[in-house]
């Protein structure tokens, strides 16, 4: 592998890792909080599958470059993580988290897809495992969009509210990273545009059958931020994050 | 003394001795009757055993893992390693006739052989571990661990959980 193809592979690594592992943290708010008993349960395990996917991300860049895991999540400054924007944004209501949600597991599941075949053999065996799980949490989080899209007004209220503002920030999850051309060329991930078409293909009538109304397209890819880039929520969450390992760095768990 | 304990160490006894390792989740089966340990090997006194994870996220994993290491460290052998593998991905298949015995006598429903066709609908028909009837209905896809759903039976109005099929 040439330096520069293991670089862009790197960073694919760690935007993969880093999405998965702040949308579980975000998830995880609801523990304890969520609507009913069945939900807080369902959400916070889906969490913990969504940090589980983290984890393996993080190890295959272990294994790749050397980098600590730990260290990554637990003593990097924020501004340091490129995950998308959607995954850091507040939990506002249940229907902004379960749109957030679907939106993201419709993705990944698109994601694991293409992936199954990737000549890079550990991205083909993690996106082996990954999908299965995927079609638990994508079945479970689409009925939600649909429960509360096609309920009453004030659910589909809400819903619609929660997709005219994740809407725009989505595209941000098929932008292709600084260098990716050379990792689609060696066939190591999906090109951007075959993901981005698949999942379209997909989310848009679904989103349509729930009773919604599917907001203009952002001007993509001119407008799309690049990943370095943050909203003024990553850093408290990051630090709300590393709080405990950071009291005492050399603690054992 | 110790070497001599070493020598007699095969690849069976270490797969025999797995056996005392349970999921930590689920005590009433073995790590090796769920299909969790793939493989052992020893070479030069070194024993590595290949583990893979159940689903992605268990927070068992770490726990099964250590236990594996000590339980081989118990039968005398100093060098060993513990590997984690993805490849392939762990399917519920793989639990064998005993353990899906066990799960039921646990109260938990077994998941159905798919043969790698995995049927993910809300209308798998699963048998209450207590009744035998069919006639169940989903109440949550997630239930208290990673692994597994809730479940009412209609027949006998008992509520119970399924192992997931994956």
């Amino acid at each position: 592998m040439s330096p520069d193809l293991e670089q862009a592979l790197a960073a694919r690594l760690l935007a993969l890792a880093d999405d998965e592992l702040i949308l579980a943290h975000r998830n995880s708010e609801w523990t304890g909080h969520a609507p009913i008993l069945e939900e807080d349960i369902a959400f916070t395990n889906i969490a913990l599958d969504e940090m589980g996917h983290a984890r393996i991300w993080y190890e295959q860049l272990e294994a790749l470059q050397g980098a600590d895991p730990d260290s990554l999540i637990f003593f990097r400054p924020a501004a340091e993580f490129s995950n998308v924007r959607m995954v850091e944004l507040p939990p506002g209501d249940w229907a902004f988290s379960m749109l957030r949600q679907y939106l993201f597991d419709s993705y990944e599941l698109v994601r694991a897809t293409q992936t199954l075949e990737s000549r890079y053999r550990p991205m083909a065996e993690a996106a082996a495992k990954i999908r299965p799980e995927e079609l638990y949490h994508h079945r479970h989080t689409a009925l939600w969009v649909r429960r509360l899209g096609l309920g009453t007004e004030e659910s589909n209220g809400r819903m619609q509210q929660a997709l005219d503002s994740l809407w725009p920030a989505v595209f941000q999850l098929f932008a292709p990273l600084p260098g990716e051309e050379q990792l689609v060329a060696a066939g190591y991930v999906p090109a951007p545009a075959q993901l981005q078409a698949a999942w379209e293909r997909e989310a848009r009538p679904f989103l349509e059958d729930a009773g919604l109304r599917l907001p203009p397209d952002p001007q993509a890819p001119a407008t799309v931020a690049p990943r370095s880039e943050h909203t003024e929520h990553l850093e408290p969450l990051v630090a709300d994050l590393q709080e405990v390992a950071r009291l005492e760095r050399e603690a054992e768990w | 003394m110790a070497a001599e304990a070493t020598k007699e160490i095969t690849e069976e006894t270490i797969w025999e001795a797995l056996e005392a390792v349970k999921d930590p989740e689920i005590p009433v089966v073995s790590v090796v009757e769920m299909g969790i340990v793939r493989d052992v090997t020893i070479e030069e006194g070194r024993v590595t055993v290949t583990m893979t994870p159940t689903f992605s996220g268990c927070p068992a994993l770490h726990v099964m893992h250590d236990d594996i290491e000590a339980q081989v460290r118990a039968l005398g052998v100093e060098d060993v390693t513990v590997e984690t593998t993805l490849h392939p991905p762990w399917t519920t298949d793989w639990i064998t006739e005993e353990a899906r015995e066990k799960l039921k006598a646990f109260g938990l429903a077994p998941p159905r052989r798919h043969g790698g066709n995995l049927p993910i609908t809300f209308y798998d028909t699963v048998t209450c571990p207590y009744c035998d009837s069919d006639n169940t209905v989903v109440q949550n896809t997630f239930g208290p661990t990673l692994c597994r759903a809730i479940y009412t039976c209609n027949n006998c109005q008992q509520p119970f959980e399924q192992f997931k099929a994956l």
